[in-house]
């Protein structure tokens, strides 16, 4: 069993929108280029060109949510690891290669200890896991650990390869243990919420839910009033009265 | 704790190069990080170039795949010449020297005897400057590149009306505008821009309406959902207007001063020019003066237009645009109550949007204190704006009544006064540019002579069709014929249909590029591909000869007789130009370049280089000198010394060679343009004027500035055109008016269809086999996956490597579906078998299906047991290029009437459950192909040392 960091003096995690993820995939294709060719073992790909399946650290998933009332909606669901406080994955690893970073909360597998038994994963209640097929160890979100504090990269690229990428601007790195900074406003701002609170896991990346939708509606009508009041009351009722709004329109103008 | 210590500034590549992704047609600006290594320069990832003006650094799924594009096992190695019948896939590999002995045996002849039996078409159209430049140069009238079969619809209905159009030849104004809506758009050009001009919105809580039949991807993150029914939004559009107009919510000052609502149309229905504009001596659009009380030029400095009217002039009444407009629609027809049904939208909520965009355009207008002068010479002292915008594509106007409801949409931007206006709609160099700016249609050829003009290009009216004199078509395609009178693309949806026919006449080459035809390209598929392999009562091909220029070992390279192989875009010199679809922003022209950022390890050549090599051993003028030798030694010299006009060429920056330095615009070649775009990160930004920014169509400063850099010759400001006058002329000459005259049959059609204010009819209206075929068919292209391409891409291919045929709830439960079931949909044209999964979030009539996800075994490089192959399927199989016959037996195409735009989305379908295939694969299943290049490996480990 491995043990968590009491405390960690950093809070590094994401803030994803849902309100604002069109589904496009560009996160999960960045964080597989970017750790295809950094960070440890490649990501790797069986049968890649038959019945393909690879390892991701982020996958999109999407939903049909069908409210009580109004249109059916669907909601685009980016995943990875959420790096979190009390994180099982970490507790769970017989080797200690599954830890928490002391100094800003990130979790990472010490890939030289990892024995790829697969425990972390199956206690990982979000399966954000995955055992790389051709490496035979553990993969998961690093969160770019080499990427945001790499001296390599000018400054504004040091945030990780997904949040750096995504088109819509629905993914934000920062960290969420002040209070002060960006993404801990917009959690405020937007109601963030923890994913699967009843876990226990305390997850430091937070979810924006969707803004409601659907809510442009007229009136409900009670009988003989014109459907268009109040907002689009008629200039006048007859083709000639239109005219004669027209003329005194254009002379004011 | 045992927390290892990390190095957490590890090196990230050795070097990064600068060029344009091409993994869609969104053109963004990306950062290839490359590795030195013992076997060469090596691609080790690829991100966005944050300096670039298309996507600031973003980059979408396709572009960070290009990894995998550049290094697909499916690429072609070295030309190819067949070996075994059409369609099996059988080559030989051969030289480049063979190669183009083969093309030029079959070429000369043609170019000798007749060019137009040659038949040049092309998938790509973002080289179309050059590849019409060429076509051109060889004669053959038989050009076009894909966008009859794409959205010309699009273009056109906006050139004609507004003098530009959505695509990315224009853009909301992200940063103002408080209200979007967007039509019928999936996944498109300017991808990712939408995205960021989505969340720009989102951050700033600007609402964001969808009106989409499917809600995925930008209308699942809409604020509002409109469901359309397809086909109908043209009907939604008009209801709007109507709504609009009778609250008398619509910009007076806008239509009175920059359209021509006032111009005064002749209404005497016993009059040669009825329904043409009244002008004066010197052509000029006439309306009437309020404050002098007659007709005068719309143009006059103290001119007071009067918006509605009726006047008498010469014995003819006139009356004035916007009177025709208000006579038609506040017509009862177009209320929300008397649509709401056939759109599939309750009246309630069509009141609902009319009332926020009329809320959001008067009520929360915009003024920007940026004084500017109109083309008339009058001074501004402010630019006022509606912050409404609207942004649409293939889903309007793949329809057979597409090009009127294109026209329908812009006409409501221009009611509300919102089309370059801060707030609304803007414009991207080169465009704006009125549709009388643009080039007519040309199609007259002679044996070793060049065309006499750009084949493409916009039709007034029927004098600038382009027939024979025996009134038959001179194009392969039928384009800019009584058919589909303005189809300014061409129809490349109907040429191998037309040439398998020999109608309207035989061709001896058909010569494609980069264009998937013999799969999810084409209509009617399977028909498709036994019309490329049909052979005569001879044994020989009906068509005689294919050649096929392509990177990739796709379904279309088993078709062909010689295979032109290209390199990958890392691999080759490409030209993004304003000669044609630049990468332009609202606030400055760009233009920008591809170059080779690795070496090719095989045997291929960038197409243009083959093709500028191939034209010389041609001797085609232009591009070879005096002397018979080659004018350029590849596609590379050519970007650079190429002049379209004196000082005007393919790409506008850092021009000149001589003592006045280099400069944007206008100016000399100059040997070192491309080093100087590959330092500038390989683009080029030339920035409008701050006065210019807006109004672009009526500003002076614009219109110089445009003249400068070299858009135009001269200013040319002009004003929207509500009323469509070229339509009108077809529609007098099916009344019977003038000489030209259409066929008896096509009469009524053109009549009722080519009304030169915007209509709607039911487009399906045909095809639903008496009401059997009750349910409407669509397909949307995935994000991450652009045209068949994704698919070789070992990425991308895990994220859509099958598509179920998404069902609504409605049919869903009626027919008893549970998960994992399969489906029978069958059309007029035929039927698919395929898996089937609900999707409650969906217009309750219609299905859908992810776009050319189904592909045929052995292409690609795929395994057999690729899913692609079978849990994979085209809805391509469902939809004929020809309509159900007529009472009289003729079958028209399955296009618009006007532009032969690709009715894709009319398809209606009937579903049932059925079991499924013993074999768990999607019928119809089609014979495999032989792969030229192989398969690709098992396990990939990609990691550049």
């Amino acid at each position: 069993m491995t043990a968590l960091p009491e405390r960690t003096d950093r809070k590094l995690g994401l803030v994803i929108d849902l309100d604002t993820c069109v589904g496009c995939h560009a996160c999960v294709i960045a964080c597989k280029g970017w750790n295809t060719q950094h960070y440890g073992a490649p990501l790797s790909d069986q049968d890649a060109y038959g019945d393909a399946s690879g390892t991701f650290l982020n996958r999109i998933h999407s939903y049909q949510v069908e409210p009580e009332h109004g249109a059916s909606q669907t909601i685009h669901f980016p995943k990875s690891c959420l790096h979190c406080e009390d994180a099982p994955c970490v507790t769970v690893c017989p080797t200690g290669a599954s830890y928490k970073r002391a100094e800003d909360g990130i979790v990472l597998v010490n890939e030289d200890a990892c024995m790829g038994c697969g425990l972390c994963a199956w206690a990982c209640p979000y399966g954000a896991r995955e055992v790389d097929m051709a490496a035979g160890i553990m993969k998961k979100c690093t969160l770019c650990v080499d990427r945001i504090y790499n001296e390599n990269l000018p400054e504004a690229d040091r945030q990780p390869a997904c949040v750096r990428t995504c088109p819509s601007g629905a993914r934000h790195f920062g960290d969420l243990g002040d209070p002060d900074s960006d993404v801990s406003r917009l959690v405020a701002e937007r109601g963030g919420v923890d994913l699967m609170p009843e876990q226990n896991t305390k997850p430091v990346n937070q979810y924006l839910p969707p803004r409601p939708k659907d809510r442009l509606q007229a009136p409900e009508m009670t009988g003989d009033e014109d459907i268009l009041a109040p907002w689009l009351a008629p200039v006048a009722e007859e083709p000639q009265g239109f005219l004669k709004w027209l003329d005194g329109a254009l002379e004011r103008l | 704790m045992n927390q290892p210590k990390l190095n957490l500034s590890p090196k990230v590549s050795d070097e990064i190069r600068k060029t344009t992704c091409y993994m869609c047609a969104c053109r963004c600006g990306i950062d290839v990080h490359i590795n030195h290594t013992a076997e060469g320069d090596k691609v080790a990832y690829i991100e966005g170039n944050r300096a670039h003006p298309v996507n600031r650094g973003v980059l979408c799924a396709k572009g960070s795949a290009g990894i995998m594009q550049h290094n697909a096992p499916s690429r072609l190695r070295a030309p190819l010449k067949r070996t075994g019948p059409r369609g099996s896939g059988e080559f030989e590999e051969i030289s480049w020297e063979e190669a183009f002995r083969i093309a030029e045996g079959w070429l000369r002849p043609i170019r000798a005897s007749d060019p137009s039996k040659l038949a040049f078409f092309t998938g790509r159209d973002q080289s179309q400057s050059f590849t019409s430049w060429w076509a051109q140069a060889f004669g053959t009238p038989n050009y076009a590149a894909h966008g009859g079969f794409c959205s010309v619809n699009m273009a056109a209905g906006g050139i004609y009306t507004i003098g530009g159009a959505f695509w990315e030849f224009g853009q909301p104004d992200w940063d103002r505008t408080r209200l979007f809506i967007l039509f019928g758009v999936a996944e498109d050009h300017d991808s990712n821009p939408l995205k960021m001009g989505i969340g720009k919105l989102k951050k700033r809580g600007a609402k964001v309406v969808g009106v989409n039949p499917v809600r995925s991807g930008y209308n699942a993150v809409a604020d509002e959902w409109y469901g359309i029914t397809p086909g109908t939004d043209g009907l939604l559009i008009l209801s709007l207007v109507h709504c609009l107009l009778k609250a008398g919510k619509i910009d007076l000052e806008y239509l009175r001063d920059y359209t021509d609502a006032p111009v005064l149309i002749d209404a005497d229905p016993d009059s040669a020019t009825h329904g043409l504009a009244l002008l004066d001596d010197d052509g000029h659009k006439l309306v009437w003066c309020r404050d002098e009380q007659r007709a005068r030029c719309f143009d006059a400095e103290t001119v007071n237009p009067d918006l509605a009217g009726t006047w008498e002039r010469d014995g003819i009444v006139h009356r004035t645009v916007f009177q025709h407009m208000v006579d038609k629609y506040l017509d009862p027809a177009y209320a929300p109550e008397a649509i709401a049904d056939r759109v599939g939208i309750s009246a309630g909520r069509i009141h609902a949007l009319a009332a926020e965009i009329a809320r959001t355009a008067f009520e929360e207008a915009i003024e920007l204190d940026i004084p500017w002068t109109d083309f008339r010479g009058r001074r501004h002292a402010t630019m006022k704006g509606r912050p409404v915008s609207f942004h649409a594509m293939r889903g309007i106007s793949a329809h057979a009544n597409g090009f009127q409801t294109c026209r329908a949409l812009h006409m409501l931007q221009i009611l509300i006064g919102s089309v370059e206006t801060p707030g609304g709609f803007r414009f991207k160099p080169p465009y704006p540019k009125a549709a009388t700016a643009h080039p007519k249609p040309h199609r007259n050829h002679q044996p070793n002579a060049p065309l006499d003009g750009p084949h493409l290009g916009f039709v007034h009216g029927p004098e600038d069709l382009a027939l024979r004199p025996d009134g038959s078509p001179a194009r392969i395609d039928k384009a800019f014929t009584w058919e589909n009178p303005m189809s300014a693309h061409g129809l490349m949806h109907m040429v191998i249909s037309n040439a398998h026919a020999g109608d309207p006449y035989r061709i001896d080459t058909l010569f494609l590029y980069m264009a998937n035809m013999a799969w999810n390209s084409s209509m009617n598929t399977r028909g498709t591909m036994e019309m490329l392999s049909d052979t005569d009562e001879n044994g020989d091909y009906v068509i005689p000869h294919i050649i096929y220029a392509d990177t990739y070992s796709s379904e279309t390279v088993a078709y062909a007789d010689l295979v032109l192989p290209d390199t990958t875009y890392l691999e080759r010199h490409d030209c993004i130009s304003l000669l044609d679809r630049p990468i332009s922003e609202a606030e400055a022209a760009a233009d920008a370049i591809r170059w080779p950022v690795v070496e090719t390890d095989r045997d291929v050549r960038a197409f243009q280089t083959a093709m500028i090599q191939l034209g010389a051993r041609l001797g085609l003028p232009g591009m070879v000198k005096d002397d018979g030798t080659a004018k350029f030694a590849d596609f590379a010299d050519y970007m650079v010394n190429h002049e379209r006009r004196p000082g005007v060429g393919p790409l506008m920056g850092w021009r000149g060679n001589g003592e006045g330095g280099e400069s944007h615009g206008r100016g000399a070649p100059n040997p070192a343009q491309l080093d100087r775009y590959i330092e500038n990160g390989g683009f080029c930004l030339a920035h409008v004027p701050e006065e210019g920014q807006f109004m672009k169509p009526w500003n002076k400063a614009y219109q110089d500035w445009a003249v400068e850099i070299g858009l135009f010759d001269k200013p040319s400001p002009y004003i929207f055109t509500l009323w469509c006058e070229p339509l009108r002329r077809f529609q007098l000459a099916a009344e019977g008016v003038g000489d030209l005259q259409p066929p008896d049959h096509l009469r009524d059609r053109i009549r009722t269809t080519m009304d030169p204010l915007p209509i709607w009819w039911d487009p399906s209206e045909g095809q639903d086999g008496a009401g059997e075929y009750d349910v409407h068919a669509l397909t949307q292209r995935p994000m991450a996956m652009y045209h068949s391409w994704g698919t070789q891409n070992a990425w991308l291919r895990q994220i859509h490597g099958r598509n179920p045929m998404y069902l609504p709830t409605e049919i869903w439960e009626a027919e008893g579906f549970a998960d994992g079931d399969w489906a029978r949909i069958a059309s007029p044209h035929g039927e698919i078998t395929v898996p089937v999964a609900h999707m409650p979030a969906l217009n309750h009539r219609t299905i859908w299906t992810w776009n050319a996800i189904g592909k045929r075994k052995g292409a690609w490089a795929l395994h057999d047991n690729a899913p692609e192959t079978d849990k994979g399927f085209l809805l391509n199989h469902l939809i004929h290029e020809l309509l159900p016959p007529k009472k009289d037996g003729m079958r028209w195409s399955n296009s618009d009437p006007i532009t032969g735009q690709a009715a894709w989305f009319d398809l209606k379908v009937r579903v049932e459950k059925t079991a499924p295939p013993p074999d768990l694969a999607s019928r119809p299943g089609l014979a495999p192909q032989v792969s030229p290049v192989g398969q690709g490996p098992d396990q990939l480990r990609w990691e550049v040392k």
